[in-house]
């Protein structure tokens, strides 16, 4: 009875939303990256690896380093480096890319605690680690509005770069020449190749791109809030990334809302646990939420393609 | 003679050359064996053969698709390497493929600069695009729709968009290859006006294709090509189209099929008013109603894509259309599923045997037995007994004289022509009522074109109804016991006097130019 | 004759399995101060007594049951990974089954596995139906709902199985009546084993000498041909992965009855994952199954002995296993050598 409540309580507060924001960083980060390589026409698997693994080489190099700046760009590199293994194996040896999607991210899972346990004598998590955090930036004027303050500002840095890099992938598919052959390769390789574009280098870059951005969403895991990496901390984001990718077909808009509605569902999540509701439906919520609305969205474009051939049949 | 052929390409200036070119694929199929090839400046020269002759191979290897095994390239009398087609277009050479090289979900504006963007890196130069489209298009009188997406466009359209964009990068010598196929005969009449005057303006053409009429009505020179040779370069006045006929083949052609007078039986297999628009709002099938008898053999010719495809995938059950009737031995197959057809009594050589007719990745033994695989002709004790399968398949390929070294090796091992003998085999050996047969001799060698064709005039002889669909004519008047000629998915003609029927006279009705009475046509339709 | 693509493949696993070794032990000499102990450990460890041998088939069994599912997924040309949700959740069925209920022995797990058998079914049919009526990926689906089914069961135990005194994630022992005997005393193989190549033989003359199999194979080659064969490829696409479900499901109860007295999967272990590897190295054939399952059980045993004896952890065996998924599914690794070996047989066909 008072689950309900709680829920308009929840949705009340400015908090809130701002947990929302937070919480769809790293997927929104990863739905862009896997945008671009879907777009180009591999279906990157290994996200959730690749994440993992970033998260990973983040909180080390920044621990060795002591500094936070220099950590993030190791957990870029190694997106980078990721990546580029996996267009390795697709491009050049013709692997399946599903497959061997799976095989870097069992490599990520058990790769990542292998070299931690190295490291740190541990497997669970880097807590001896003197590892640094990116900070987090209050924009002037909007802090000072009050619950739209509360909600936009104050953010860390990387989700005000996710923001950001939405509107740079949608100019990027619209109006730069690298998006264009990225949209063209991925969808009829052979006329690219026919005008002279070097599918596999185009190919290449894309996947390249996915690698930075999804090495992005790592660092936001492991030197975000928490400040520490624990053994498969990203907990099937890279799969949900997958979903919101699809609902978004190709439109990075469309994947920001996408990754919202996890934000909202993971958010909500967060602040129900404390409710009589089961801790484990909490925690399965964001999921379901997700295959739920991938399907629908899938429902809803079959529906429309029949619609459409129906309507021409009758029309004849 | 050549000689002085040859002195006259000396004065008119060679634009284009292939010395001695041969191409062998991995695998050791030889597709080209020193062809040579001369194409003078602002001619249009036809490149005719057979398929499987090796045109295709040839122009792949001009435009840098592929990479010649041996020989050499000329362009304006200099020796050229091309490693990737862009070498080729920067050498002024531009190809219009047979399957559009163009990006269905971008406009044409766009499909026009791809790849040799206007503007800056990070900024693409729409306007430039719509304007530079639209100043091409009315210079060469190709009209297109600068900012409607290519998959909203016709098929001539795009055909027009791909001509531009060879134009747009500089072109001067352009390479058609069967630019027809999917064209009406209007659009072709206005094509040929379009390359006309490309000719005018100093462009090159190169024109395949292997309708001789075409190229007899639009062409300059031709170069004929056979079994991966040259058979030589001729004015296109110089020869009769049966000249031209028996060099592409190697003998006279009218492969000569001895069959005797036609005795139908009952009518065994109906369509009644065939209706279907696909999901792009295209009609079709249009009204299509016929009946085969036993013992005959039913043709349908016809330009590709003017509903054989359709026609033949509403009888097998994978099409639903949405208006009509399919029935046989008086049975009503319309809903009924692809399976029960089978098992009606239905066989069906498709027309695209790797895609539609075989798995090429899986054994001789699992293609072969697709259609009886349930069945207790291989079972022992309710299981399908390996035994069984393996003699089975034997017999077949043995019967059907296909070369195989062992039936566990995959289909995608074998020639086109083996894989089609295989095919034949299979749906023969079902002993059908009705066998259709979907381009059953396309891309094969003549052996086995004889040999599927002889086999067609034996299952006739079995009283058993034949629907045949072919692109080609010789074939279609040489087999048939009647034909229908469809245009646009309606049927225009039907023909009952094939002997006194020449390829001219089905072409006038493929063509959309002659059309029989209504009447007439619904002849073809018994109860 | 095998034909130059058969041979390819072989030689081409072999050499993946090569690196794979190779780039285990450049690994362990960099990290370990006590390599060699690390190396005879783990590639000859098992081999030191009868328990560590058995383990091996002991360990295996859960390999086999997710490399059929898997495998058999594959197969019919999907790529579906919801065995891992199944395999789970059979798992808290038996916990279920074996705390709640009160049966004869024999009758006990019998019911348990039917039971873990049909929840796996139905589970595994969620990804193919959605596929089949909504044209949603069944990767991605699975992929989700792996996490929903997952929290289910966690729910399922917490709340109606949970040991409150055992201070861990754990449920009340099972019934002595639900647990699968030893086979061999003094090891942990188990009848489960028995059971795995049973399911074996089963599936194999399912995939080759019925009806149902060669439409599977037919459909995961070439839809296309399947359709115009007559083959319901919906049907297919939806059996394929109830039974590859149950398959997953009935690996949960018989890992649960044969190695566990208490339920206590705190995370759902990757045994579907390992499957991917194990369809891999089978080729998709469940008559290969149990040895690829042996082989990597093998190398799963050698590692946990590595960890416990020496320096080196046995996280090694996934680096192992990645390397080897890659290599093995790369079509145009070594493809100079097979287009070498064309070559040759074709020069020789002519002379």
């Amino acid at each position: 009875m008072n689950v309900f409540q709680e829920i308009i309580n929840t949705l009340s507060l400015p908090e809130f939303y701002f947990a929302m924001f937070r919480s769809a960083t790293p997927v929104l980060l990863t739905t862009l990256g896997a945008m671009i390589s879907s777009r180009s026409g591999t279906s990157n698997i290994a996200l959730e690896g690749t994440m993992l693994i970033s998260a990973f080489v983040g909180v080390v190099v920044s621990a060795f380093s002591q500094s936070a700046w220099l950590g993030f760009l190791a957990a870029v590199f190694a997106g980078f480096v990721i990546s580029n293994i996996l267009a390795y194996f697709v491009l050049k040896l013709h692997s399946n890319a599903i497959i061997s999607g799976i095989a870097l991210n069992t490599f990520a899972s058990g790769g990542t605690i292998f070299v931690l346990y190295l490291i740190t004598g541990e497997k669970g998590a880097s807590t001896s680690l003197p590892s640094l955090k990116l900070p987090s930036v209050n924009i002037p004027i909007i802090q000072d509005i009050p619950v739209i303050g509360a909600v936009l500002s104050g953010h860390h840095i990387l989700t005000y770069a996710a923001l950001i890099l939405v509107v740079v992938v949608w100019y990027m598919f619209k109006y730069t020449r690298l998006g264009m052959h990225i949209r063209a390769v991925g969808e009829s390789p052979d006329a690219a190749e026919s005008v002279g574009i070097h599918v596999q280098r185009v190919k290449y870059i894309a996947l390249s791109l996915s690698g930075i951005l999804t090495g992005m969403a790592g660092a936001f895991l492991s030197m975000g809030y928490v400040g520490l990496f624990s053994s498969g901390m990203t907990a099937g984001r890279g799969y949900i990334a997958l979903a919101t990718q699809a609902i978004a077909a190709g439109n990075a808009v469309v994947g920001m809302l996408a990754s919202l509605l996890f934000g909202f569902c993971q958010s909500l999540a967060n602040y129900l646990q404390s409710s009589n509701i089961p801790l484990q439906f909490i925690q399965l919520m964001p999921y379901l939420i997700i295959v739920v609305a991938y399907t629908a969205y899938c429902a809803l474009v079959e529906h429309n393609k029949k619609k459409k051939q129906m309507k021409a049949a009758a029309h004849k | 003679m050549y000689l002085g052929e040859r002195q006259k390409v000396m004065e008119q200036g060679i634009i284009l050359e292939a010395r001695n070119i041969t191409k062998v694929y991995p695998g050791g199929v030889v597709a080209n064996h020193n062809v040579n090839l001369e194409i003078q400046k602002g001619e249009i020269h036809a490149l005719v053969g057979e398929n499987g002759a090796g045109k295709s191979t040839l122009m792949k290897m001009l435009f840098g698709m592929l990479k010649p095994t041996e020989g050499q390239i000329f362009v304006d009398g200099k020796e050229v390497h091309f490693t990737s087609s862009s070498d080729a277009i920067a050498a002024g050479l531009g190809m219009v493929h047979q399957h559009f090289m163009q990006v269905p979900s971008m406009t044409v504006a766009d499909n026009l600069i791809l790849g040799a963007e206007t503007g800056a890196f990070f900024k693409v130069d729409r306007k430039k695009a719509v304007q530079i489209t639209k100043e091409l298009s009315e210079k060469y009188n190709l009209k297109v729709d600068a900012q409607k997406k290519v998959e909203d466009i016709s098929l001539a359209m795009r055909q027009k968009l791909e001509i531009l964009k060879a134009l747009y990068r500089g072109a001067n010598i352009l390479i058609l290859d069967e630019p027809t196929a999917v064209l009406t005969p209007q659009e072709t009449e206005e094509l040929f006006e379009q390359l006309k005057l490309l000719r005018e303006n100093g462009h090159t053409i190169i024109f395949i294709s292997h309708k001789l009429n075409e190229v007899k009505a639009l062409c300059n020179r031709m170069t004929i090509l056979r079994d991966g040779k040259t058979m030589g370069t001729y004015d296109v006045s110089e020869l009769s189209e049966q000249e031209i006929s028996r060099l592409m083949v190697g003998r006279d052609v009218s492969l000569d099929i001895e069959k005797d007078d036609a005795a139908f039986g009952k009518t065994v297999f109906s369509v009644k008013d065939l209706n279907y628009v696909d999901h792009f709002g295209k009609t079709r099938l249009d009204h299509v109603s016929f009946s085969i008898k036993q013992g005959q053999i039913l043709g349908i010719a016809g330009i590709d894509g003017n509903g054989q495809s359709e026609l033949v995938e509403a009888i097998v059950g994978t099409l639903k259309p949405q208006g009509g009737k399919v029935t046989m031995n008086g049975k009503d197959l319309t809903n009924l599923s692809v399976l029960k057809r089978q098992e009606a009594g239905i066989s069906h050589v498709s027309e695209d045997r790797l895609k539609y007719g075989t798995a090429p990745k899986l054994s001789l033994e699992d293609n072969m037995i697709s259609k009886v695989y349930y069945t207790k002709r291989l079972k022992t004790g309710g299981l399908i007994d390996s035994k069984k399968v393996t003699a089975f398949t034997k017999g077949i390929l043995d019967e059907f004289l296909v070369k195989y070294d062992n039936t566990k090796q995959s289909v995608s091992e074998l020639s086109g022509g083996n894989v089609q003998k295989l095919v034949v085999g299979r749906e023969y050996d079902y002993d059908p009522e009705l066998l259709i047969m979907n381009q059953p001799t396309r891309g094969i060698d003549v052996g086995a074109i004889e040999f599927i064709r002889k086999r067609i005039v034996e299952m006739r002889q079995k009283q058993k109804a034949i629907l045949l669909v072919s692109a080609d004519l010789s074939e279609v008047l040489s087999l048939s016991d009647t034909i229908l000629v469809m245009h646009e998915g309606r049927i225009v003609g039907y023909i009952e006097d094939v002997k006194n029927t020449s390829e001219n006279e089905l072409g006038l009705y493929m063509l959309g130019v002659k059309e029989d009475a209504r009447e007439r046509i619904e002849g073809a339709y018994c109860e | 004759m095998p034909t130059v693509n058969k041979k390819f493949t072989v030689v081409r696993m072999a050499c993946a399995i090569a690196i794979a070794i190779a780039l285990s032990v450049v690994i362990i000499f960099a990290v370990s101060e006590e390599p060699l102990t690390a190396i005879y450990n783990l590639f000859l460890g098992p081999l030191q007594s009868k328990r560590h041998f058995f383990d091996v088939f002991a360990g295996s069994v859960p390999l086999i049951f997710t490399g059929l599912a898997l495998g058999m997924v594959f197969k019919s040309g999907n790529f579906s990974m919801i065995a891992d949700a199944c395999l789970y959740t059979g798992g808290v069925v038996t916990a279920a089954m074996a705390v709640q209920l009160a049966l004869p022995g024999g009758v006990h797990p019998v019911v348990i596995m039917v039971v873990a058998a049909l929840v796996g079914g139905i589970i595994g049919s969620i990804p193919a139906l959605l596929k089949v009526y909504f044209h949603a990926n069944e990767l991605v689906t699975s992929l989700m709902l792996n996490y929903v089914f997952f929290y289910l069961g966690i729910y399922t135990v917490t709340k109606y199985l949970a040991d409150r005194e055992a201070g861990t994630f754990a449920s009340l022992k099972y019934a002595t009546t639900a647990s699968l005997p030893v086979l061999i005393s003094g090891t942990n193989f188990h009848v489960g084993y028995l059971i795995a190549i049973a399911v074996t033989v089963l599936l194999y003359l399912l995939m080759f000498k019925t009806k149902f199999g060669y439409e599977v194979r037919i459909s995961g080659s070439n839809p296309e041909f399947a359709k115009y064969s007559g083959i319901n490829t919906a049907k297919v696409i939806i059996l394929t992965q109830v039974i590859a479900g149950a398959v997953a499901g009935l690996g949960g109860a018989v890992e649960q009855m044969g190695m566990y007295q208490r339920f206590n999967w705190q995370d759902s272990p990757s045994y579907a994952w390992d499957g991917v590897i194990i369809a891999i190295l089978s080729g998709n054939n469940p008559k290969l199954v149990p040895f690829a399952a042996f082989f990597l059980a093998y190398i799963r045993v050698g590692a946990d002995l590595m960890s416990r004896r020496s320096d080196v952890q046995n996280e090694l065996v996934s680096i192992i296993q990645a390397v080897l998924i890659l290599f093995i599914t790369a079509e145009r690794f070594m493809a100079g050598w097979k287009q070498h070996q064309e070559a040759k047989k074709a020069l020789g066909g002519k002379a």
